[in-house]
């Protein structure tokens, strides 16, 4: 008897085309995301941008930049990218740099200071010495070891001549100084090395890094620009991230109501009233705003209550950036209640769609972790923009008129969304 | 068939249809349909499922776009602003809000034919009163019982008080008593003044309640008129004999047609002029080796007429 069960399960299974999708092309969709996102394709590896600022201009502090420039998993910016009318911008400064990671521009910028050159190692952590500035965005946690790391690395790598001379100034220092004949012999070795780095191989691959901070073999101070007084540094990107995405399945929940009023008459009567389908579907998407943004109030609130977000201190930009999400988020609903034709169309669609939005978007795990093009392509999403906005609102404390690209962008998506939806509903009209 | 032009201006006409056409795709659902409702009229669009009474009414709503013809309700084309205001629509189907209570469905409504304030609530308690409801005002739609919800259902659809209602058979899944409870409020909207346009499938009801009939077949209006109107145009004077026999193979059914008559299922049918007729037909079948299982003489009513013009029964 088990036999027949099977049959008539698959049977029911194949006429429900919409639970057929879901049991097999979302699990397809989500290892090639999660593929191409964790799995280490080559030309998808994410890059960190680092500004570097050389303030010193040495032989030295330029060998270091050109090594950090060699490591494939960086890309150093020394200047902005070119402005519209092509005119090459100055390099950056220290206070440039600086307001480039508070803008979220990059995650790290490192500034080489004045005097780096003439003393760049030294085996004596207590030694007055001019270090190098890495500013930080904190609400990347990655990006600035890995750099810091880097630079140790670079260090080693790039100025192999510079280090051993001041290894060998400190063990004269500290031995009792070299005989005339040991520092002829290290005079050549020096002079050997330095020309073996002049021909270009001082790429070598350096086997560990002495790690970051100033601990390492170049002493580097590291200063947090942004988030670094925030009591609970990723709780805005969470309330951000998270909300986002179930704020897409609320919605699309809530438009498919109009399913069900299709479905009961209930739609034939009301377009028979003085109310028009525009109307109808105005309304709808009001309501659809309001609950999303009402879910948005919630989420937030908990947040400040329990997790000690700065909720009271954000509340302009909030509002704001709620508002525009949560009429993005409502259009997106109504979009997708108007083009199915069930509600079980409509569960399975939305899954599909908000999970890889979510995925893509950044709800799931922050988009700097992305390769660049995964990255890029998050921008298709409503969660990339909701969260950019609500980022820089709760984590760069960046006034209200900072927040116009995401406005725009969500505000845009709302009215497209809406208008195609509008357009798909014709359908309900007459028949 | 197509009822003959009325002198009286369109505008003062509740309903004017004018060679009204609809198909999908291959298939005439409304074919050509002519017709005028008078004020205070009620009439009963009888036919059988599948016959076009609905898509005709959701032409006049609006909620279809003839391929031909025209509408007019009080003058104003289909779908206009006055036309939703005179019009009334209640539906097949239980168009409620089945999470709000039948209050609040009345007042959605309402609000959506742009009532508001004092005149909303008198027109919410009128419609209670009407449907019987004033006692389950704050009940959940989802909660009533079936009939409840069909008075409901109506109620919502005359919520604006329009001078035109088309009702789309309301008594579908009722019980006897709850269609008793429904026939009441139609007549007294009917008494009333307003002009319905009543689509059944039940003789019974379109007997009942209406003062016109129009047998709907195929897309097409096959007979017009009052019932006796029906009657006489069918039948004349004439009656009907129906008789059962028992079973004694195909020979009933050729008997039958060399009497004149017809088999409907079981029974076989005849038009006599005067009773005295039945004795004759009797003896035939006695004669003929038959076996009666039993006779009756009635007048022909709505199922007999469209039985007379289609050869088919109401409910096949």
């Amino acid at each position: 008897m088990i036999l027949p069960v099977i049959r008539t399960a698959m049977v029911s299974l194949r006429r429900d085309r919409a639970a057929l999708a879901l049991s097999f092309i979302l699990p397809i969709t989500f290892f090639t995301i999660f593929a191409v996102i964790f799995g280490g394709r080559r030309d998808t590896v994410p890059k960190i941008t680092v500004i570097v600022v050389d303030e010193d201009q040495s032989q030295v502090s330029r060998e270091l930049v050109k090594g950090l420039e060699r490591e494939g998993s960086l890309v150093i910016r020394t200047r902005p990218a070119s402005n519209m009318k092509g005119v090459e911008p100055g390099e950056y400064t220290a206070s440039t740099a600086e307001a480039a990671v508070k803008a979220g521009d990059v995650p790290v910028a490192l500034i080489v200071p004045h005097g780096f050159g003439e003393n760049p190692i030294s085996f004596r952590s207590d030694q007055d010495r001019p270090t190098i500035q890495l500013l930080k965005d904190s609400s990347d946690m990655v990006a600035w070891q890995m750099v810091a790391g880097l630079l140790q690395k670079v260090a080693m790598t790039s100025m192999p001549a510079v280090m051993a001379e001041q290894g060998l100034r400190s063990a004269d220092q500290f031995v009792g100084g070299f005989t005339l004949e040991q520092r002829k012999r290290m005079d050549a070795g020096l002079e050997q090395l330095s020309q073996y780095e002049n021909v270009g191989a001082g790429g070598g691959e350096a086997a560990t890094s002495n790690g970051p901070g100033s601990g390492g073999i170049i002493a580097v101070t590291t200063r947090g620009v942004v988030g670094e007084n925030k009591n609970n540094p990723m709780v805005s990107f969470y309330a951000a991230a998270i909300g986002v995405m179930f704020l897409l399945f609320t919605a699309s929940g809530a438009a498919g109501a109009l399913l069900d009023e299709a479905d009961s008459g209930t739609l034939e009567r009301v377009l028979s009233s003085r109310v028009t389908m525009t109307t109808l579907l105005a309304g709808k998407l009001a309501f659809n705003t309001l609950l999303a943004f009402s879910q948005l109030v919630l989420m937030f609130v908990w947040a400040w209550a329990v997790f000690k977000l700065d909720f009271l201190n954000h509340i302009p930009g909030f509002v704001v950036m709620g508002v525009c999400t949560a009429f993005a988020v409502g259009a997106f609903g109504m979009l997708l209640a108007s083009i199915c034709r069930t509600r079980a169309q409509l569960g399975a669609l939305s899954t599909l769609v908000i999970l890889i939005m979510s995925s893509v978007g950044g709800s799931m795990f922050p988009r700097f972790l992305m390769p660049a093009a995964m990255q890029k392509a998050g921008l298709l999403t409503i969660n990339a923009w909701a969260i950019d906005g609500f980022t820089k609102v709760f984590w760069r404390d960046e006034p209200v008129s900072h927040l116009w690209p995401q406005v725009l962008v969500l505000l845009a998506i709302g009215v497209v969304l809406f208008a195609i939806a509008r357009k798909i509903a014709e359908r309900w009209e007459y028949s | 068939m197509s009822a003959t032009a009325s002198p009286v201006p369109s505008s003062l006409l509740p309903l004017k249809l004018e060679a009204l056409v609809k198909r999908f795709g291959q298939v005439t659902a409304v074919d050509s349909i002519t017709l005028e409702l008078r004020n205070g009229e009620c009439l009963g669009l009888l036919g059988p499922n599948g016959a076009g009474k609905s898509t005709l009414i959701r032409s006049i709503v609006g909620r279809v776009i003839p391929n031909a013809g025209q509408v007019a309700i009080f003058g104003a084309p289909a779908n206009s602003a006055a036309a939703r205001t005179a019009l009334g629509w209640v539906p097949q189907e239980l168009a409620l809000y089945p999470r709000l209570t039948c209050r609040e469905n009345l007042e959605s409504f309402g609000r959506y034919h742009g009532l508001a304030g004092n005149g909303l609530q008198q027109a919410v308690a009128w419609c209670l009163d009407w449907a019987a409801l004033q006692d389950r005002a704050g009940e959940l739609s989802k909660n009533l019982s079936g009939g409840m919800r069909r008075r409901l259902n109506m109620a919502a659809g005359l919520i604006h008080r329009p001078k035109l209602v088309l009702m789309d058979e309301p008594t579908v899944g009722v019980d006897p008593q709850s269609r008793n409870r429904i026939f009441e409020m139609i007549e007294k909207l009917h008494s009333d003044g307003t002009a319905i346009i009543y689509t059944t499938h039940y003789m019974e009801e379109a007997e009942r309640l209406c003062d016109r009939v129009a047998i709907v077949d195929h897309g097409r209006i096959i007979a017009l008129g009052t019932k006796d109107e029906l009657v006489q145009n069918a039948f004349a004077s004439r009656s009907q004999v129906l008789a059962r026999f028992a079973d004694s193979g195909g020979g009933v059914g050729a008997w039958v047609e060399q009497h004149g008559g017809r088999s409907v299922h079981s029974t076989a049918e005849f038009t006599v002029k005067h009773p005295t007729e039945i004795a004759g037909l009797l003896d035939d079948a006695a004669k003929a080796g038959l076996e009666l299982v039993d006779v009756s003489l009635r007048r022909p009513n709505l199922e007999s007429v469209f039985l007379h013009l289609t050869g088919r029964e109401l409910r096949d």
